[in-house]
């Protein structure tokens, strides 16, 4: 299996009485409530969370960015991701991910991940992701070509990683006189490559034909169940069989030293469901173009307030459907136990703690998930089979072989 | 298309084919030819101002390329390729002296048609067209907006918006203005509503042109009458109190005593 530390590095310091008043705390939400000492203490207490979680023995610490939010500190993953290179030793930064729709320059991405990997010593996983609705808003990128750039600048990206330059690039939203970036992976023949998703069926079918890993974003168990059915017959019709180490699921996990406080403190996972101070604007997270026309109706009935935000559940219902599992180990780990056995993924990012939780809980959390649930969770996965990509040794890619250097197989 | 008015005149409707899309043409009426071109919302089937222009013209009424249902080109990436389009539709109608009635976005389709054929209107009436940069405003984004706040921001009277599209307007509705807000999304995302070169190719114009604006339009700012005044040669503007963006659905009978009137100056 492959173990990931996974903070969404909330900031949370900000009057939780004007966000209720502004009734959205994303994309026109001032920031003027952002307060720069609060951040800066923020950063460096997650700096703090990763080095920890590298310590007690996770295998990765995956990483993600978001734009104009308050519950997401990382403006740019990249940034988090070479300091991660610079301080860990061992763990894989895995970037799920670079938002490629929002790239104006996909060759520069290509050349900023190349350097992570020779930073880290060829530790980069490099996840893309097509970047939330408001993302689209906040970057000023047409939503209604959001799939067409995101497939445009993945083939860029892969193709500098591999061809030799100079060649040029003329594609419909991307056109390049010359590509021929001076600093190229150090894995051969790229780092994987590994795509995380929510809702859109589109997004499976397009991982499972590229033969990459899909990360499902703290889906309930059934709608998970339904992912790995429509990946595998994708897969089959592309030639190979899907599997656990195709797989990979993030699970919001908060454990602590007591079930009352567990419980208290992964209640905290709502209020960036907008619980405590409301998320999203309903017409911004949703702008037309940037939706699958197969879910026009769910979100139209959304932006006008007819329907709930068809991605979000009760806190009730996503610990019932284990969306959230909160716990001390002993009662966290049955409950890992059932989602290994009926989802069977070989790729668990552990979302550990968000919102207000203090740092000194943050800490206590990782502190027990290393020291008594990954030692549980890893027996469990080698009695179920769950090897990951890298134990595996599984191609990166429906044209790309297995990597020509095995490093760091945990 | 939803209706929201009873079927008084008779419509044709037609599937052309233009540079390999087809463009869905309705048509009503009798006279001289009036080409009317719809706002980014998409139309209703019927509206009382068609069926008072339907009176004294020979009414058509295409729907935009990806709007109301009709064929999306995928490769149709600008307003320029509508107008493009559209100046093609007329070729293959064989269409002359056809005048231009150019609502909001359509007021801009029809502003870059008019750049491309300087004399290939009779007559060109722009109403609340976007298209040029507001001086010192903004053009009200879309994007920012509900569907239900974005069409009730045209109007002035907002009855008018109630008796048109229902107090709440029902789910396909909304869908209908979805699926019309990506389609603008695709040809008129950044700039958002505008050409920066519009305001110098319409010095080219020599097509006789009213430029009428609601006097509370809270889309385009009315600032914009002036500009498009002052880009057009010999261009006239009316503004009307007590109308917003949607002076046709507001002001039915004002608006199309005013195309009838210009239209039959010599």
């Amino acid at each position: 299996m492959h173990l990931m530390y996974f903070t969404e590095q909330p900031m949370s310091a900000y009057p939780e009485e004007e966000g209720r008043k502004r009734g959205a705390t994303a994309l026109m939400f001032s920031n003027r409530h952002f307060d720069p000492v609060a951040g800066s203490r923020l950063y460096n207490e997650y700096i703090e969370h990763y080095r920890l979680a590298e310590e007690v023995g996770f295998d990765g610490i995956m990483l993600n960015e978001h734009h104009n939010a308050p519950f997401c500190m990382q403006a740019k993953c990249n940034i988090f991701a070479s300091i991660l290179a610079a301080i860990t030793k061992r763990v894989k930064i895995v970037l799920l991910g670079n938002p490629l729709p929002l790239a104006d320059n996909p060759v520069r991405l290509a050349e900023e991940l190349a350097m992570i990997d020779m930073v880290s010593g060829g530790r980069l996983v490099s996840g893309f992701v097509r970047g939330g609705g408001q993302e689209q808003l906040a970057t000023g990128v047409n939503p209604a070509y959001n799939r067409e750039r995101f497939e445009e600048a993945h083939d860029l990206i892969v193709r500098a990683w591999t061809q030799e330059g100079p060649f040029r690039f003329e594609g419909t939203h991307y056109q390049h006189r010359v590509v021929n970036p001076w600093a190229v992976p150090l894995q051969k023949p790229h780092p994987r490559v590994w795509i995380p998703g929510v809702l859109s069926k589109e997004t499976i079918i397009w991982a499972a034909r590229q033969r990459y890993p899909y990360i499902a974003l703290s889906t309930a168990i059934d709608a998970t169940k339904k992912i790995w059915e429509l990946y595998d017959s994708v897969a089959a019709e592309a030639g190979y069989a899907g599997g656990p180490e195709y797989r990979g699921y993030l699970q919001r996990c908060h454990v602590a030293e007591t079930e009352e406080k567990a419980m208290a403190n992964a209640r905290q996972f709502m209020w960036m469901q907008g619980e405590f101070t409301g998320l999203a604007h309903p017409v911004w997270s949703s702008p037309s173009g940037y939706f699958s026309p197969s879910y026009r109706k769910a979100f139209v009935e959304f932006a006008v307030g007819r329907a709930s935000n068809p991605r979000a559940a009760a806190f009730e219902d996503q610990i019932r459907d284990q969306q959230i599992i909160a716990g001390t180990p002993k009662t966290v780990i049955p409950k890992l136990r059932r989602l290994l056995e009926e989802t069977r993924p070989s790729i668990v990012g552990f979302w550990a703690s968000d919102g207000f939780v203090s740092n000194q809980d943050a800490l206590t959390c990782i502190r027990l998930l290393g020291q008594e649930v990954l030692p549980a969770v890893r027996e469990m996965g080698k009695e179920l089979g769950l090897w990951s990509p890298f134990e595996a040794n599984s191609p990166i890619g429906i044209n790309q072989p297995a990597p020509a250097v095995h490093r760091n197989g945990a | 298309m939803i209706a929201t008015a009873p079927a008084a005149i008779a419509w044709t409707t037609e599937e052309i084919q233009i540079a390999g899309s087809s463009v869905r043409l309705r048509s009503a009426g009798s006279g001289a030819p009036l080409l009317v071109l719809h706002h980014d919302i998409g139309t209703p089937e019927q509206l009382p101002v068609y069926e008072a222009l339907a009176r004294r013209f020979t009414v058509l009424l295409p729907s935009h390329p990806g709007y109301d249902g009709s064929e999306r080109p995928g490769w149709m990436r600008s307003v320029r390729d509508v107008a493009v389009t559209y100046q093609a539709l007329l070729a293959a109608r064989g269409l002359a002296e056809v005048s231009a009635l150019g609502l909001g976005f359509g007021g801009w389709i029809a502003a870059e048609m008019a750049t491309m054929a300087p004399r290939g209107f009779r007559r060109l009436v722009l109403v609340g067209a976007m298209g040029l940069k507001p001086a010192s405003g903004e053009i009200l984004d879309q994007a920012l907006v509900s569907y239900i706040d974005y069409v009730r921001a045209g109007f002035v009277d907002q009855s008018a918006f109630d008796r048109l599209f229902g107090a709440d307007p029902p789910t396909p509705l909304l869908e209908q203005w979805d699926l019309n807000r990506e389609m603008t999304f695709r040809i008129a995302w950044k700039p958002y509503m505008y050409n920066p070169a519009l305001p110098h190719l319409l010095g080219g114009v020599r097509t006789p042109t009213l430029v009428v604006w609601g006097r509370e339009d809270r889309i385009v700012p009315v600032e914009c009458a002036q500009q498009y005044a002052r880009a057009l040669p010999g261009a006239r503007v009316v503004e009307l109190d007590g109308a917003g963006h949607f002076v046709e659905m507001e002001q039915p009978d004002t608006l199309a005593k005013l195309v009838a009137q210009f239209a039959a100056e010599s």
